[in-house]
């Protein structure tokens, strides 16, 4: 099965008109990153979190669980020794628990830029160095078709997952980014709805169980 | 031994124009009063006819705009020593040729940089990209390489000699007058009927040293490695201090980026040869002080880690410079670096990009960290940049602080917290006997009790609750336990 074949298609940048199953038995490769979520990894195009994309997560409001959900794929990029990048959280990043869900803080970077300009360039630098595994920015505005594509690209040419927090509004904007979801959540749980895939179809949802606590050795 | 001799024959008229380059004709002058003639001018000015020698007044007959300027030997003694800080990259032992040319002992340097033909192709790009044309040549005795690089022909590559013994054999068609002797020696040997260095040296020595000093057969014996020539090696200062003037001055960020990496590129030099690099650079952009007292705008440089690369930092100071108001024109540019740090080697590699730690290991990007500290500080100014930490304290708001990028602490943290801190308290309502946010909050864990004593000041005493919203939006929530029994929220589960 390792055929170049089979390499090109793995690559997240290539479209398919039909699902990918995940064939790899470690969870890990060098184009997706294991979201520690089975039932979200079937979902999710080459199965796992895309390496060198976009990823757009649409929030109805913070604090539903949108950090729990990526938090095992940070946690195995900082294993990684890899860096991680908040550029403008909505609020405080509070290092006890951050600790305690097994994050290296030597290797997370919090930025706050002043204005949405210089957050964008924040961005692009820290997608683009080759220094960051995850890059996570929050979007109080929309950056723009243009402005998405360039990050896009600035994903793509250091392999860096970039991660942006939109509202809810923005899910209609088209965008290049690889995976778009939307969430909303229940008690103690998640739904992760798709409204893109790169890979696949959107349109699909999946419900993740999401405890409030996870201590991490 | 092996020399490697640098010969600049425009320092004079390329030290004024290393700020900028001047497309209009301008010339470098010398002499006193009614004796003053043209030194050097530049390509503008020659194209015009304006040629080395030439009164002023002649001159200003061919270019009525053309602009002249006094020679000064302070400062080409000044960029020289500068030459030779950089030159340090290349071997320990540079040595002064006033007033123009710099000799490298390059023999120990030969296997580090493979070869001589690696640098006979580094050493001109360089010294070019630092405003400086050169000419070079290469001998086993210093006098042998000076003589080489004088006579070296543009655009064709540079003249070297490997063997003290083909030394004769080489120079022997050297015209009399390139060698340094007193006109007045060449004018004799000329009446001799000797026009070459080789019909020179045929004659008996015993004849040499009676007909003339014994001056020319000890320069013989040196240029032909018979005898030793000791130079005095140059002493580099420890701290590197550099300013360039502007041709006119500016208002414009832009333009001060080309002087600032002609002092960036000397300043790798400098560094490169102590292996070190530096962790402040202190600019100073100097304004026009004549009528007024117009203090110079510093612009200082913070770094995460040592670092040399020009590049680099000329990219975070364009950065740093979007950020400074300029209140006055910019009329000079000025580095200086007192801070300087050993740089963990690398095995030299002539390709940059190619750079590697010693143990071999292709210096990966996960070690760049800092660069991307530096460039977001440059922009974003050093205190949006942070890391944050826990730390040991009960009172919640105090169990957290910022820290430089990249430290950490041993803490297994508190997993019962939530991920998100509000800056400050916010208090929530009460209303149908819950706490309210746009909503009603619904109380799903608690109490814990969080207090904190006379010894900390005692100014926390909360009972600590989990509670969520309609949308399923936990939040950590608290009830003051005294006074006005208020409610607030504190922080979101995320």
């Amino acid at each position: 099965m390792n055929t170049a074949l089979d390499i090109v298609l793995k690559h997240p940048a290539v479209w398919r008109g039909k699902r990918q199953t995940c064939t790899h038995e470690n969870g890990m490769d060098e184009n997706r990153i294991a979201s520690g979520f089975a039932g979200l990894d079937e979902q999710l195009p080459g199965g796992g979190w895309p390496r060198g994309a976009l990823t757009e997560i649409m929030l109805p409001q913070p604090g539903i669980g949108e950090l729990r959900l990526i938090l095992p794929a940070l946690r195995q990029l900082n294993r990684d020794k890899k860096w991680i990048a908040l550029i403008a959280p909505p609020y405080i990043p509070y290092a006890p628990a951050w600790q305690a869900m097994g994050l290296d803080l030597s290797r997370v970077l919090w930025i706050h830029p002043r204005d949405h300009i210089d957050q964008l360039w924040a961005v692009e630098q820290a997608l683009q160095s080759g220094t960051c595994g995850a890059v996570l920015s929050w979007q109080t505005t929309s950056p723009g078709f243009e402005r998405l594509r360039r990050l896009q690209l600035a994903a793509e040419s250091s392999h860096c997952w970039g991660v942006l927090f939109r509202p809810m509004a923005d899910a209609d904007e088209s965008s290049p980014a690889a995976v778009r979801v939307r969430l909303t959540a229940k008690e103690r749980t998640l739904d992760v709805h798709f409204l893109k895939r790169r890979g696949a179809w959107g349109g699909e949802a999946v419900q993740l169980p999401l405890p409030l606590f996870t201590v991490v050795k | 031994m092996l020399w490697l001799c640098l010969n600049f024959p425009q320092l004079p008229l390329e030290l004024h124009a290393r700020a900028e380059p001047i497309s209009s004709p301008w010339a470098i002058i010398e002499g006193k009063g009614a004796r003053k003639t043209i030194l050097q001018c530049n390509d503008a000015a020659a194209e015009l006819g304006i040629r080395p020698g030439m009164t002023p007044g002649a001159a200003y007959a061919l270019a009525h705009n053309l602009q002249l300027r006094s020679r000064d030997e302070t400062a080409e003694r000044q960029a020289l020593e500068s030459l030779a800080d950089w030159a340090g990259q290349y071997t320990s032992f540079v040595s002064l040729r006033s007033p123009n040319a710099l000799l490298l002992e390059v023999a120990g340097s030969l296997r580090l940089f493979k070869g001589m033909a690696p640098l006979l192709d580094r050493i001109p790009r360089q010294t070019a990209e630092l405003g400086y044309a050169t000419r070079i040549g290469v001998a086993p005795t210093p006098l042998a390489a000076w003589l080489l690089a004088r006579t070296q022909i543009p655009n064709i590559p540079p003249k070297t000699i490997m063997e003290i013994n083909q030394l004769p054999a080489t120079l022997r068609e050297l015209p009399l007058e390139l060698l340094d002797l007193e006109p007045k020696q060449i004018k004799t040997l000329h009446g001799l009927g000797l026009k070459r260095l080789g019909e020179l040296l045929r004659l008996p020595r015993a004849g040499l040293a009676r007909r003339f000093s014994p001056g020319l057969v000890d320069y013989l014996d040196r240029l032909l490695g018979n005898s030793p020539d000791p130079l005095e090696a140059y002493t580099p200062p420890p701290r590197f201090v550099r300013q360039l003037w502007l041709p006119a001055e500016t208002n414009d960020r832009e333009a001060l980026l080309f002087p600032a990496r002609r002092l960036l590129l000397e300043l790798t030099g400098f560094l490169d040869a102590r292996q070190a690099g530096t962790q402040w650079l202190h600019w100073r952009l100097i304004h026009h002080n004549h009528h007024h007292h117009r203090p110079a705008t510093h612009v200082t440089l913070g770094l995460a880690a040592p670092n040399r690369d020009p590049e680099h930092l000329l990219a975070l100071l364009r950065e740093r410079l979007s950020r400074v108001t300029l209140e006055h024109a910019v009329e000079g540019i000025g580095l200086s670096v007192t801070n300087i740090r050993p740089l963990r080697p690398r095995t030299l590699s002539l390709d940059t990009s190619l750079n590697s730690d010693l143990d071999g290991n292709r210096h990966s990007d996960m070690a760049d960290w800092p660069r991307l500290v530096e460039r977001l500080r440059a922009r974003l100014g050093d205190e949006a940049v942070r890391g944050f930490q826990p730390h040991p304290d009960h009172r919640p708001e105090l169990a957290w602080k910022t820290s430089s990028p990249g430290a950490g602490v041993r803490d297994p943290g508190n997993a019962r917290r939530p991920l998100w801190l509000l800056p400050k308290p916010v208090a929530l309502s009460w209303r149908d006997g819950t706490p309210w946010l746009d909503g009603r909050l619904a109380i799903e864990s608690g109490p814990e009790r969080i207090e904190s004593g006379w010894w900390d000041e005692g100014d926390v005493a909360r009972d600590y609750f989990i509670a969520s919203d309609a949308a399923h939006g936990c939040y950590w929530i608290y009830r003051e336990r005294y006074d006005t029994r208020r409610w607030f929220l504190h922080g979101l589960f995320a």
